[in-house]
This record gives structure tokens, sequence and C-alpha cells, in this order.
């Protein structure tokens, strides 16, 4: 019986946490926030030397080998960092890649291994695989992720199949002026596109995957609201009114427990939902669904928190709480809302 | 992470489930019979080394080594087989503890024994009608005559208070020093014609709690626990006596059940609103049940899980009271009429009512909701302490 994290994984989160301190401060987010850039190249080789573009990928195939619950965690880094990957993009990739029996798909292994290769989700539809309809062929995908810096897409495909999309010719980048300014977004149009079928329509894996990027998405949450809880106890304990810290008066202490209290104990949950992935057990699809729904919840609740308890500064443009902000309205929105996969976990428990 | 308990957990269990398959044998008894049979059970399990393992042999008890997963186990094969575990209540989970920790000889000797075989029943003597979370302004007078405490004064919220023959108690011993450091911890007979015990009626309509009336009561100085004035950090010392457990979360699991049910029974679960917030409901449900697995496997493994464990007692109140709302929905004219007409299966609307009113006491029992904010904020996030100095 083992439900905490070992001394191992906290390394791992610590390792990440601090590249991305280093690479991607909060100047950095500042700038990339202003550029039009939709990718960080700086931040993304850091995050690639630590491998975890092969993090899922088994160790025989040349990646790291760990699990889904590895993943969740460095997602969550990611998140309090609010970096742009595409991070869960390039992590499923390269898995669905390694599992896939697609010969010349698998020659990208490497390069998605490396980082030197990007990747991006190209999942349209309503947030789940029945409702996807773009293939190679024909059919736009909105919301993706770094889409001019990607070499390959992972399009979700009608009746729940996934091909690897080369980006070049077929592959049309429109930006889209994102409201999360942290990751940027275009709409990809596929006409007649370079792709390779890794898993035919229906294929349970596929399922998986998608179960796999809810995790990770609310693993990203989780980051997220957690750095918000950090930063406004830390402000809270700095700023004085009245002579004394904020901090000290109780109506302020119980916003922030409340903040604490809608974040602490919802990471129990997120690790639950990878374990049950990696574990395959009955109900990971509904561990899966209800964690993206709750920590998606979580995390914009928190947002709007963190700025009513710093006050004025919160709520400008330069103290950057508006990228968190921003980043739990993507988190929220992207791959279905919170209200849909709950219909989807009533409908799994049978109700 | 791995939620199985290993081979040799699972080893245990065996060992266990055929004790039990051989020693709870309840059959047709009745009443008494059946009253002493759970007694020789008791002792049977406790010689086995399955009950009242921190308790040492010499008092009743069976004396094992900390073992975490091993008590779960027990825990949860005893509550498959329906048997009757540790005698549960404030005196095994309070006031034993302090003993074994604060206690003398004499008092070990006096009360465990009796306390672990149901004997004595330990009613807690804290709160009093002026003090409630200031806890350390308890007004209830000890003088000392001679060898033995004079005590009047009021005591209230006792619970299983009706049942109880001994109490736990603060007493101020010391008017003149500071409020922390006047207060003496003693154990007293209630049944002695100094104290008047009357219940309380709840906004439920149940009584579950007592007042008491000390008007010249009386307790032996022997059975002052600790030292005479410091008896505000004996009491504190008995509150970290929590045990962790992965069962402490399947009341909640289990009540979200329940309202499933009722929404099954009144033919709302189609409703999109019901569904959205039974789902919305499950993720607060599913977050106390892997926290607490979490706090399971941190004390398993001997190690701090850090803020979450000041958290469990609010997030368990809040989770109570969307569903108590989602009930009250469910429930719907049912809930007009008290009690209101049992529900086809399972716990039925008469239930909810209570439920819906009992969750209240939640937000108060054991550390007010607005405490444990403190709690959360001061301990958990470091934040500037209050004036309170007792939380």
């Amino acid at each position: 019986m083992r439900f905490h994290l070992t001394e191992e994984q906290a390394a791992i989160q610590e390792a990440i946490a601090g590249t991305l301190a280093q690479t991607f401060p909060m100047e950095r987010l500042h700038a990339f926030a202003d550029s039009e850039d939709d990718f960080d190249p700086a931040s993304w080789k850091a995050l690639m030397e630590l491998g975890l573009g092969g993090l899922l990928v088994p160790e025989d195939a040349g990646g790291v080998g760990l699990t889904l619950l590895d993943a969740a965690l460095a997602s969550e880094k990611v998140g309090a960092a609010a970096a742009p990957g595409p991070i869960i993009g390039q992590m499923l990739t390269a898995i669905a890649v390694a599992r896939s029996n697609n010969a010349q798909a698998k020659a990208h292994l490497e390069g998605l291994t490396s980082g030197a290769t990007v990747a991006s989700l190209a999942f349209g539809g309503e947030g789940t695989p029945d409702s996807w309809t773009a293939t190679p062929q024909a059919g736009e995908v909105r919301f993706v992720q770094s889409a001019r810096a990607a070499h390959l897409f992972l399009l979700g495909t009608p009746g729940g199949g996934l091909s690897l999309v080369e980006a070049g010719d077929g592959v049309t980048i429109t930006p889209l002026k994102s409201t999360d300014r942290s990751r940027r977004l275009s709409t990809v149009a596929f006409t007649g596109s370079k792709a390779h079928e890794l898993f035919a329509p229906g294929d349970p894996f596929v399922g998986k995957i998608h179960d796999a990027a809810l995790v990770l998405l609310a693993a990203d949450a989780l980051g997220g609201a957690q750095y918000c809880v950090d930063k406004t106890v830390a402000y809270a304990k700095e700023r004085e009114q009245f002579g004394r810290p904020i901090g000290s008066f109780q109506g302020l202490k119980h916003q922030l427990a409340h903040m604490a209290l809608d974040i602490e104990p919802a990471r129990a949950m997120v690790w639950y939902a990878a374990y049950a992935h990696d574990a395959d057990l009955p109900d990971a699809a509904r561990a899966a669904a209800l964690a993206k729904a709750h920590l998606a919840d979580r995390f914009v609740a928190t947002t709007r928190a963190a700025v009513a308890a710093h006050g004025g500064i919160g709520y400008t443009w330069e103290y950057g709480l508006n990228y968190w902000f921003r980043r739990a309205a993507f988190d929220r929105a992207y791959l279905g809302s919170p209200a849909r996969h709950r219909a989807r976990a009533a409908d799994m428990a049978g109700w | 992470m791995d939620l199985s308990y290993g081979p040799e957990a699972e080893a245990f269990r065996t060992e266990v489930r055929g004790f039990l398959k051989d020693a709870w044998t309840p059959g047709e008894r009745r009443k008494d019979e059946l009253k002493a049979f759970i007694h020789e059970f008791r002792a049977a399990a406790t010689g086995a080394g399955y009950l009242y393992r921190r308790i040492p042999r010499q008092y009743g008890g069976s004396e094992q080594p900390v073992d975490v997963i091993k008590a779960q186990v027990i825990r949860e094969e005893f509550q498959h087989a329906r048997a009757p575990a540790e005698v549960g209540g404030n005196g095994m989970n309070m006031v034993v503890p302090t003993l074994l920790e604060r206690g003398t000889d004499l008092q070990k000797d006096l009360f465990i024994q009796k306390t672990v075989e149901g004997d004595y029943v330990w009613g807690q003597g804290y709160s009093e009608p002026g003090s409630g979370s200031d806890l350390a302004s308890v007004r209830t007078k000890g003088e000392l005559n001679g060898d033995h405490w004079v005590i009047n004064g009021q005591k209230i919220w006792t619970s299983q208070g009706m049942a109880a023959t001994h109490m736990f108690a603060l007493v101020r011993t010391e008017p003149d020093a500071p409020k922390h450091d006047g207060i003496t911890y003693l154990l007293l007979d209630l049944n002695q014609p100094g104290v008047t015990r009357r219940p309380i009626r709840q906004m439920t309509g149940q009584s579950e709690f007592c007042e008491f009336f000390f008007d010249n009561a009386i307790a032996p100085v022997a059975w002052q626990v600790g030292e005479r004035g410091k008896g505000w950090y004996v009491s504190r010392t008995t509150l970290k006596h929590e045990r962790a457990a992965i069962g402490s979360a399947d009341g909640l699991g289990n009540q979200f059940a329940k309202l499933v049910e009722l929404a099954q029974e009144t033919g709302r679960i189609k409703d999109p609103v019901i569904r959205q917030t039974l789902a919305r409901i499950e993720g607060y449900v599913l977050s106390h049940r892997y926290s607490s697995f979490r706090l399971f496997s941190c004390a398993a493994a001997d190690e701090d899980p850090g803020p979450i464990s000041l958290m469990m007692k609010l997030l368990l109140t809040e989770v109570g009271h969307e569903m108590a709302l989602l009930a009250q929905e469910l429930i719907g004219e049912e809930g007009l009429i008290e009690p209101a007409p049992p529900g086809a299966r399972g716990r039925g609307p008469e239930k909810w009512l209570d439920q819906i009113m009992g969750s209240l006491g939640n937000s108060i029992a054991g550390g007010a909701s607005n405490i444990q904010r403190n709690i959360i904020a001061e301990r958990g996030l470091g934040l500037p302490r209050d004036m309170v100095g007792g939380v």
C-alpha cells in the first residue's frame, strides 16, 4: 500500500520546477505573452533534456518508461509555471506512436523522445473521441497549441481513431488570438496531408489516450491553482494595511483557507485518476472525467479568489495572475467542459 | 502508487478471517446471552492480538507493535464479518491514551481495564455555556479540600452523557493564573450526590448530549491527571491520538451512495440538473476518499502528510452540507411531515431529515468550522496567528 509520492517523484517535480524557474520566469512569461510566438524554444529544450518527451515511452523503445502518474506530476509543474509546452501533446504523441504498429510513424519516435520533433494534439469536436470529425484528407481542428512550431499532429479521426499527421503540404495553420496567452492556439486545416494511421477508429487505446489527456489537463490545473494559492498566501504575509500583514485578518485568512481546501484534497483525486489509468482499473475513464471536471472548476475558482484576495495589484496585467486566470479558462473548456464530463461520469455510473 | 496491501498483509488477512470464522459465531443468541458471548469474543480477539493493540497486557490489551496496515486489515475483516470491534467512545479514544501517557500507576490500574471492557463509559467535560471555541476560558471551579477536589459549575455538550459513568474534565483550579495555566485535568465519578445531569434536546428533536451541574461534587486528588494547573496541556496530548483509518472516508462514501439511491427512488436521477449536482458533489467525495488513502499511506510510512491532515474535518463538513441541500431537494414535499414517510429502500426520507439537520452538528462539534479555517490558515499556511492561544 502506497498512496503518496516517493522521494524520487518529489525530486522529479523539484527538477522540473527548478528548470522552469530558470528558463521560464515571469519576465519570460511576460515577453512570451506580448509576442506572437506560440512556442518557447529555451524552456522546451530544458524540459526535453530532463526526458519529458519520452517520459511515457518504454525503456526498450528509447524512453524513460515512467507512468501516467509521473507524467501528471510533470504536467502539474508545467501548469504551475504557466509554460507553453506543448508538453501534454508531446508526451501523448510519443506514447501513441510507441504503442502503434505503424513502422513509418515509428521513424519519428526518436525525435519525439528527444524533443527535436515537436508534436501537438489535434483533438477536435466537442471534447470526446465520438465527436471527432477531421481526417488527414479533409477537415479542420480548432484550438491546436503551438501549431506553427509543431512538426507532427496527433489527429483524432472520426469514430475515435488516431493518425499522425506531418506538418507541411496539406496542413494549413491559421493563428487565433487566444485568451490563454501562455498557450497560443491555431486552427489547423487538413487537406490531403501526409499521415500515418496509428489506431483505427474504435481501438480501445484511443479512449485511453483521450482519458490520459484529461488527467494531464487536470494536473495542469492542479499546478496552476497551487501556484495561485502559494502566491496569494505569500502576498498576504507581506502586504500590510492598518499596520498589520493582511494575512492576520480573519476574513482574508478564511478565504485563503478555503483556497487551500479547494486544492489540496483534490491533489489525491488527480493521483488516483492517474494511478487508475496506469493500473487499468475499471473506473479509470470515469476517474479521469471527474478529475478533469473537478480540477478545472477548482482552478477557475482559485484564480478568481486569488485576484480578489490580492486587491488592486492582482487586477493589473503586470502582476501576472491574469496568465493563470486565462490558463484556467483554457483548461476548463478544452477537451470538454466540466458539465460535459460530469454528464459522461453520470452515464458511466449507470445513473 | 499501489492500493494493494501487499502479500504479507494478505496472509495476515487470511489468518484474521480464519479466526473470525471460528470465534465469531453469535448464532441465535439473544440479549444477555449475546452480551456474554460478545464479552468472551472480545477477550479471545484480544488474546489473538487483534483488539486493543496499543494497550499493555497488564491492562487488558494485546500490546502489539504499531502496524497501521495490520490494524486496517483487522478493521476491514471485523467489519466484513460484522464482528464487534473495540469498545468505542471517548474512553477508548481519549481517556485511555491520555492515561497511558500521563496517568499514574494507580489511575491506569483503576480505569484502563474497566474502560476497555466497557464497564466505564466516559463523558467529556470540556465545553461550558460560556466556553465554546474559547475552551481555555472554562470557569467550572475546583477547590482543594484535603485529599479531594470540590467541584462547582457546569459542563455542556457531553455526548453519551446519559450513559456515562465517569467524566474527564477541565476544571479551573488556579483562578489567578493566566487562563491556560490555571486548569487541572480531573477524573470524576458521575454517580454521586453533587452531580445532576440533564439531556439537551437538539434541533433534530433527539437528545444525544447532556449538560452536567456540579454542586460540591468531589474528585480524589489521586484522580488528577498530570500536574495541578497543567490540565490544558494534558488535554492537548489527548487530541493527538487520532488513528489513521481508510474507513474514516467510508462514511462519506456510503452517504453519497445513499444519496444516489434516493435520487433513483424519487425518480429524479434522469434529471440533468440532479445528475450534474451529484457528479459535482462526487468530486469532493472522491477528493476526501483519496486524501484519506494519502493520510493512511503516510501514517504507514511514518511520514508527515502536511497540511492535508488539517483539512479533512472541514472538507467533510462542507460536503455534508452540499449533500444535505441536494437531499432536501430530492425528498421535496415528503420532508414536510415529521417523521417523513419511509422510502422504498435504503435510508428513507425520515433519515434524510435527520441528516439535513444533523449535518449542521458537524460544523460545530469537535472544533467549529471557523476554528478549522483558523487552523488551516495558521498551522497549514503559516499565516500570522490570531489572539487565540489555544487553537
